[in-house]
């Protein structure tokens, strides 16, 4: 079977690749454009890894055919910072130590900042139940919630006019 | 949320650096996903590899066909047990538990029997990881199916099927005239346990049972290699100990150590189950034979098949007090799942079962059983949070029967400092009645309780250890420090070593940067495991770090002429103290800027074996809500306590009892490996193998209590096994608080707490 080509926008760039049919979008990501900030820790959507936006939804993107991100815009854990400038929920993370091996974290933070992008103020019950798709096996989530919570507390003091 | 800011209270006592929480050297590259970790490698011109693996539990392997698969455009290597050289046994002690190395070999690629669903039997390399899944289906094996084993009373069985016939029970005099699955047998105790028991005012008789569960890193095993001609190779992979996968590979493939250079990548996640290798020595042969390197890596489904869980266990317990509460007589004997090979963990359980109370009459069995499951591998604590559940749900039934709180009934029995373990041997400074104390102390041991909830309390505790450790501190011509170890950072170890060397040198903590070396550019550490990273490689960085500081004065006082005893480090610069330069200072960077022509660069490195370690004890109090109409158990308040030496990174300490109860609650309410009739693994997924999500925890509290241990000059203990050790029978405890009914088998899924709960059915 031959290849598909792709064009799509990756962090805000626009990116062309060849993909085999039954490649998800975490091969291509990983594997193709060498973004291995999204990882793969099961291939089955359960374990929250790999999650990326696809045009604004958050996806598990081994479960996303590359095929399928023609045409769309993708946002990986490497375009969360601008530049070297980290975003709050990176900082906070940083700050409440809410990672120890660091694997499950980028998945995490994508789903974290996906959280704070349509609700600013959420509750520790609506984070909690926000980021159930995401496995963390070493905090044991504590601090990765005061985290989000903090992050969220800060952006909403950058909304406030002085 | 309910533990507002008893987090924040540790307070450093006399440190600048030590109990602070600085933000980690690599916590950048980790929320940026920079990070390197195992299955982000690649190697130029590499190759994808991909394992065939055995559908049976228990078979012959009578051929293998690998010719189609060969002829397969774009497949360069193939290999199977065949390739691996043949050894004689030796047991090999790299960290938490030993195995021999014909059994790890064997683990590999099995050789001419599979020992169970997933045992590895031939692998592939090719261009693409397409083509090298393609070619495992051209692949034919001949099998012949043997008869199968699971659980461990029926392995132990007359006439069970029996795995190995070379296995004769290990710690068994005289050696048993036939094989069996009995791997190993450990006994330990002294006294009187049938009299004491047979005058005892309250005994408790029981049997709990465990089943095995998986370590669950989000990482799955992979790793790279390329061996060349010459004989030298270099491996890429995440373990809990790069030296470890060093001398297993090398033992595995009959070669030098030093033809090996195994660069640690950064690891996601081991819990004890990072210990060992499965992929190195057969991504290595893949590589010698394509003259390529090859990348193996394993799908979450290879990791559940085909990598250890902890053992399961049957656990019996006979536990008897007098009137007025004194423990008496206490025997336990217990049957853990060693799986396919022996796992060495009967020791650990035996001298973690009951060795916190102080009872005159004891007696402790532990045997491991073979049976046609993955080996068992360490977990946290391996071996101690199995009949930690049994002996703290007996303690709990006792208190009930006796009508004495069970809190007071622990800390009446207590052992502390001087009072005999197991073994005999007297305990150290320990802090389990500290422990117990803030317990009791803490607003939610009083906090009131609402309707369908129950509280449970259980106690616990892990040996920890101490062990080899190399660390280079070497100053840069700028002053500034780097600290390089052996040991991977699992969790944050780079900051503490950062600390800890900071702390020494009096100087910046950003002045300090730590980094983990590969098995060519420091000395042997041993595996991140056993608690002794933070311990051990840090004594190692406190000694390198003063022996720089002396090399410093030294300098110091030859640029200005006065002899070594004349100055002195203070506020991280030498002093002169006496003569023309007196109340002079030099830093660092004055110094090492002129080391090329005083002395030369300026480093010193500490090779120790670490003695002098404490073990660790725990207390963690839960609420649990039980819903009457489906049996689910919510926890809605946890709290750990935990006696800690001295907390270096208190954040990575609190997160450490975090993440352990997180994985003991997973262990009491959801985890199990399933197994079918036929022997096969029904959920090796994390859907089915369902591992504790945010929304089914609280906020977990903690209370670090610092007992500081004498042996370490920053009074460190081990603490990242002892807070697996308690939830599970703190949990039991507390279910059985809310619904008055007692569960004695993990775990505690809806419909067992339904069946108590509706006992008529």
């Amino acid at each position: 079977m031959s290849k598909i080509h792709v064009s799509t926008t990756v962090n805000g760039d626009a990116t062309e690749y060849l993909c085999e049919p039954t490649s998800s979008l975490l091969d291509v990501l990983r594997d193709t454009m060498g973004l291995t900030g999204s990882k793969e820790g099961c291939g089955s959507g359960d374990c929250g890894a790999c999650t990326v936006v696809l045009d604004g939804e958050m996806v598990c993107s081994c479960l996303v055919l590359a095929a399928e991100a023609e045409g769309r815009t993708v946002a990986t854990i490497e375009g969360v910072a601008e530049g070297s400038v980290l975003h709050p929920v990176q900082q906070k993370f940083l700050e409440h130590a809410a990672l120890q091996c660091g694997f499950c974290t980028p998945g995490f933070i994508v789903a974290a900042k996906a959280l704070l992008d349509r609700n600013p103020n959420p509750t520790e019950t609506e984070v909690r139940y926000w980021l159930a798709g995401n496995l963390c096996r070493c905090t044991g989530y504590d601090k990765i919630v005061r985290a989000v919570l903090d992050a969220a507390a800060e952006l909403r003091q950058e909304r406030t006019p002085a | 949320m309910n533990a507002p800011e008893t987090m924040k209270q540790f307070r450093p006592k006399g440190f600048r650096h030590v109990g602070t929480r600085p933000v980690r050297p690599d916590g950048v590259d980790k929320v940026t996903g920079k990070a390197l970790y195992s299955p982000d490698f690649k190697a130029p011109g590499m190759l994808w590899g991909a394992i065939l693996r055995s559908p049976h539990p228990h078979a012959r392997i009578i051929s293998i066909d690998t010719k189609k698969a060969e002829a397969l455009v774009g497949v360069k290597a193939v290999a199977t047990g065949r390739d691996l050289p043949t050894l004689e046994s030796l047991v090999m002690h790299v960290g938490e538990g030993a195995s021999d190395i014909v059994d790890v070999s064997h683990n590999c690629l099995a050789l001419d029997k599979v020992l169970y669903e997933g045992h590895a039997v031939v692998a592939v390399a090719a261009t693409s990881p397409e083509i090298a899944r393609e070619a495992l289906g051209l692949i034919t094996v001949e099998y012949e199916e043997l008869p199968f084993v699971l659980g461990v009373e029926e392995a132990l069985a007359e006439g069970a099927p029996v795995l190995h016939d070379n296995v004769f029970t290990k710690g068994v005099e005289p050696k048993p005239e036939k094989p069996s699955n009995a791997a190993m047998r450990v006994e330990m105790g002294g006294g009187d346990v049938e009299g004491a028991l047979a005058s005892a005012a309250a005994t408790v008789t029981e049997r709990y049972t465990l089943e095995p569960v998986h370590q669950g890193y989000i990482e799955p095993h992979a790793c790279v290699a390329s061996w060349n001609g010459d004989g030298q190779a270099q491996i890429w992979t995440s373990s809990q100990g790069h030296f470890a996968v060093r001398s297993l590979t090398a033992s595995v493939l009959a070669m030098p150590q030093s033809d090996i250079r195994v660069t640690p990548l950064e690891i996601g996640g081991g819990f004890g189950g990072k210990t060992t290798i499965y992929l190195e020595p057969v991504a290595m042969v893949l590589s010698r034979k394509s003259g390529r390197p090859v990348r193996l890596a394993m799908t979450r489904e290879e990791v559940f098949r085909a990598t250890g869980p902890a053992p399961g266990a049957v656990i019996d317990v006979r536990i008897g007090a007098d009137a007025e509460g004194t423990l008496v007589a206490a025997e336990v004997e217990f049957l853990y799942h060693s799986g396919a090979y022996t796992a060495n963990d009967a020791g650990a359980g035996v001298s973690s079962a009951i060795g916190h109370y102080r009872i005159a009459n004891t007696r402790v069995v532990g045997t491991e059983v073979l049976c046609n499951r993955p080996a068992a591998k360490a977990y946290r604590a391996p071996g101690a949070p199995q009949v930690n559940f049994a002996v703290e749900s007996a303690i709990d039934e006792l208190a009930g029967k006796l009508g004495i709180d069970p809190l007071e009934l622990r800390l009446k029995n207590a052992a502390a400092e001087g009072d005999p373990q197991t073994s005999g041997l007297p305990w150290g400074r320990i802090g389990w009645v500290e422990c117990l104390e803030a317990a009791r102390a803490h607003p939610h041991w009083s906090a009131p309780l609402g309707p369908n909830q129950g509280r449970g309390i259980a106690g616990g505790y892990w040996g920890n250890y101490g062990g080899p450790s190399t660390v280079n501190v070497s100053v840069a011509e700028d002053g500034t420090i780097t600290v390089a170890t052996g040991s991977p950072d699992i969790g944050g170890s780079r900051a503490s070593m950062a600390i800890m060397a900071a702390e020494v040198l009096d100087v910046p903590y950003e002045q300090v940067r730590s980094v983990v070396a590969d098995t060519a550019s420091i000395g042997v550490s041993m595996v991140t495991g056993g608690s002794r990273t933070t311990f051990a490689t840090g004594m190692a960085t406190v000694q390198a770090a003063e022996d720089v500081k002396s090399i410093l004065c030294q300098r110091a006082a030859r640029m200005w002429g006065v002899s070594d005893d004349q100055v002195e480090w203070r506020s991280g610069a030498v002093v002169c103290l006496e003569g023309e330069k007196q109340g002079q200072s030099m830093t660092a960077a004055a110094i090492a800027g002129r080391s090329f022509h005083s002395g030369g660069p300026i480093a010193a490195v500490a090779a120790l074996s670490a003695k002098g370690w404490l073990p660790g004890f725990g207390v963690h109090i839960c609420d649990t809500e039980v819903d009457p109409e489906t049996g689910h158990v919510k926890i809605v308040r946890y709290t750990a306590i935990q006696d800690v030496g001295t907390a270096i990174h208190p954040d990575y300490v609190e997160g450490q009892m975090q993440g352990g109860a997180a994985q003991g609650i997973g262990w009491a309410l959801n985890e199990a490996y399933i197994y079918g009739k036929n022997g096969k693994l029904d959920n090796a997924g994390f859907l089915d193998y369902r591992m504790p999500v945010a929304s089914d925890l609280p906020m977990i509290d903690t209370v670090m209590v610092e007992v500081p241990n004498p042996a370490h000059p920053y009074g460190v203990k081990g603490v990242g096994e002892v807070p697996i050790v308690p939830p599970l029978a703190a949990v039991a405890n507390a279910i059985h608080g809310a619904i008055g009914q007692r569960l004695r088998d993990l775990p505690m899924v809806p419909d067992r707490v339904y069946a108590a709960l509706h006992p008529e059915g």
